[in-house]
């Protein structure tokens, strides 16, 4: 399938956002490639969970947002928290469990959080943090404001009873929110035909009374397309949406996984590398002239010394001091 | 001054609250239309309407998680267990998100949300329906858990909750909402963490909460008769926990009882101790001992429930124990 018409339409604004989609995916995708050498270092400890493959997901919705709109997702959260703003340098620096982290080393990889870009996290429970997204969305209509929030979950997490008592809650008080199933295929190694009796995700939305749609996932314009509609729907008319947004991750599910042998073939994997999201951005961009190869050396290059400048700063960065141990278990009441 | 019920105590303390800042709403199952399953939010629709008194359908994990998500963003929920039992499926985001958000963010999320509702056993309700969840609460660092045992405490305690920044649990009794005392109209908190010396005496003390403070006092007045002097100290607040009020008490006494309505194993109980045994090893006439309910879950004919439970007579025969006279 070839990439969708462009929603933006063809103009300079369009190509400037263009480009900008592209750099942000491929900052993602290097950033976490760095990541992955660090891991192998040691310089990155715990769980971690790459987003490779899906960089196409975060930007076509993230880049659609507002900035006082709100975004919450699960622990595979390297790629969202960069698109939303946080700086390449305070997410290495929280992976290498430094002061300068984003949550000052305390969160790791799983639980990255930046108030000042409204990224409410980084969550290490599958189908924990939807009712929380459901509560944000609760507070913008409580406030009366046209803000929406964003709630990235994977496939897995829709089995989950969460996911059911959320969407029910969003459903019934028409809550502004847009839940996001980046359907990846596997929850960890189990493969979503053996764990939903629902093969289309999207689907179970008529369930809760929710707009739905299946979204290509390799797609960033058809990302952003659909996004465009939720929020037009959150902010018009209060409503919440799903999206089934269909993907593929490249790595293991964490860095302790092999990428494929055990529940996956690598044929597999090889097939769906054919639609990556870069490539086919790129593609597109260099067909209609919006970029040139030139460009894209630029961008890698700027991408890349971003990305090693990311790792000095966290490499360089104190570890937190003991003091910081029992720092923000309370807060001092001020009211 | 006024006296009024415990029920109507915490009515109070919502309604000032709710007034006085209007980030703070009240959500739970029925705690609009029907007034609230035990009749706590009663007239709160009315008055505040539905945006802020917000009936829920039967979804513990997924209202709590609504709070959670709302505090996060700046509003004050208050979230209403119909009991704490109920509460249990909903312990992922009351312990896994409230109690940890500050933390995993490094200071930048803090969790202004009370989780109140009552605990403890009833009449005859059986096992899933009585019991105590002190103990688990009272466990998780970046929780504050709060027991109140009087009408006047309820709204002071309930207060301070509300207006805390952190994640606060109200274990309210349920035996104790019919209870009656005096109340004052005006505003007042009582601060979190000070327990309070509800009897005084001199021969033994009693390191209780909840509703076994009023067993503790009952205890106090009928051993009065006997001579028999106890120092009863309500720790309202279990967490965080006033250890020095606790150790004044026995370094005074030079006995203790701990009295609670939970299990025995790995119950308050056993904390108290440690703390006493801790600061007033030297002070100690006699081996501190328990009372709590027995080691089975609740069951449901009346002797047996009755010989489950922690009581008077109990409480009485630990404290003539520690005090080495014969019952």
């Amino acid at each position: 399938m070839p990439p969708k018409k462009k929603p933006d339409g063809n103009g300079p604004a369009e190509s400037a956002l263009d480009r900008q989609m592209l750099h942000s995916m491929i900052l993602q995708r290097r950033f976490e490639e760095k990541v992955a050498e660090a891991y192998a270092l040691g310089k990155i400890g715990g769980f971690c969970h790459l987003y490779i493959g899906q960089e196409a997901v975060s930007t076509g919705i993230i880049m659609a947002l507002r900035e006082d709109d709100y975004v919450l997702t699960t622990y595979r959260d390297h790629g969202q928290a960069l698109v939303r703003g946080m700086t390449s340098r305070s997410v290495m620096a929280e992976l290498f469990g430094r002061i300068d982290g984003c949550s000052r080393g305390k969160g790791g990889s799983m639980h990255l959080f930046d108030r000042h870009v409204n990224f409410l996290g980084g969550h290490g429970i599958v189908g924990g943090h939807v009712p929380l997204a459901t509560g944000v969305g609760f507070a913008i209509k409580y406030r009366g404001g046209d803000q929406c929030v964003v709630c990235f979950m994977g496939e897995a997490a829709v089995n989950n009873g969460a996911f059911h008592e959320s969407l029910n809650m969003a459903g019934l008080w028409r809550l502004p929110v847009i839940y996001v199933i980046e359907n990846n295929r596997y929850g960890m190694g189990t493969a979503l035909e053996r764990a939903s009796s629902i093969k289309d995700m999207y689907k179970r939305g008529a369930t809760y009374n929710i707009e739905s749609a299946e979204v290509d996932g390799q797609d960033v314009w058809a990302v952003r397309e659909a996004t465009l509609e939720a929020i037009a729907r959150a902010r018009k008319d209060s409503s919440p949406t799903l999206l089934e947004v269909r993907t593929y991750r490249y790595m293991g599910h964490s860095m302790s996984d092999a990428v494929s042998g055990t529940y996956r073939t690598k044929d597999e994997l090889d097939e769906y590398r054919k639609r990556d999201p870069i490539n086919l951005c790129k593609a597109k961009l260099l067909a209609d002239k919006t970029i040139t190869p030139g460009d894209v050396d630029a961008m890698e290059k700027e991408i890349a010394a971003v990305v090693q400048d990311s790792w000095d700063f966290a490499d360089a960065s104190p570890e937190p001091p003991y003091e910081a141990l029992h720092e923000d278990v309370y807060v001092e009441t001020t009211t | 001054m006024p006296v009024i019920t415990y029920r109507d105590a915490l009515n109070a303390a919502l309604r000032e609250e709710m007034h006085r800042d209007d980030r703070v709403f009240l959500m739970g199952e029925e705690v609009g239309v029907y007034n609230g399953a035990y009749k706590v939010s009663k007239g709160l629709l009315e008055e505040f309407g539905e945006m802020r008194v917000v009936d829920t359908p039967i979804t513990e994990l997924g209202f709590s998680g609504v709070g959670v998500g709302a505090a996060m963003v700046g509003l004050r929920p208050v979230v209403e267990f119909m009991t704490w039992n109920f509460a249990l499926l909903a312990l992922d985001q009351v312990v896994n998100a409230a109690a940890k958000m500050l933390y995993m963010s490094g200071g930048q999320f803090p969790m202004p949300i009370v989780f109140r509702g009552p605990n403890g056993a009833a009449l005859q309700l059986s096992a899933q329906h009585s019991q105590a969840w002190e103990s688990w609460l009272a466990h998780i660092p970046g929780l504050k858990v709060v027991a109140p045992g009087t009408p006047y405490d309820a709204k002071g305690l309930l207060k301070a909750a509300i207006r805390d920044d952190n994640p606060v649990v109200v274990l309210e009794g349920e035996m104790l909402y019919n209870t009656k005392g005096e109340v004052p109209d005006e505003d007042y908190i009582i601060p979190l963490g000070k327990a309070e010396l509800k009897r005084e005496g001199d021969h033994c003390s009693i390191i209780t909460s909840g509703k076994m403070a009023l067993v503790a006092m009952q205890a106090a007045d009928t051993l009065a008769k006997e001579g028999i002097r106890l120092d009863v100290v309500d720790l309202r607040t279990i967490r965080p926990m006033d250890v020095d009020a606790i150790t004044a008490s026995v370094k005074k006494t030079n006995r203790a009882v701990v009295l609670e309505e939970g299990w025995e194993v790995c119950g308050i109980g056993a904390q108290v101790v440690d703390y006493i045994q801790r600061d007033c090893f030297d002070h100690l006439d006699a081996p501190v001992l328990r009372v709590h309910q027995a080691d089975v879950p609740m069951p449901y004919a009346k002797a047996i429930e009755k010989a489950a439970k922690p009581d008077l007579a109990k409480t009485i025969g630990a404290v003539k124990k520690v005090m080495y006279i014969e019952a």
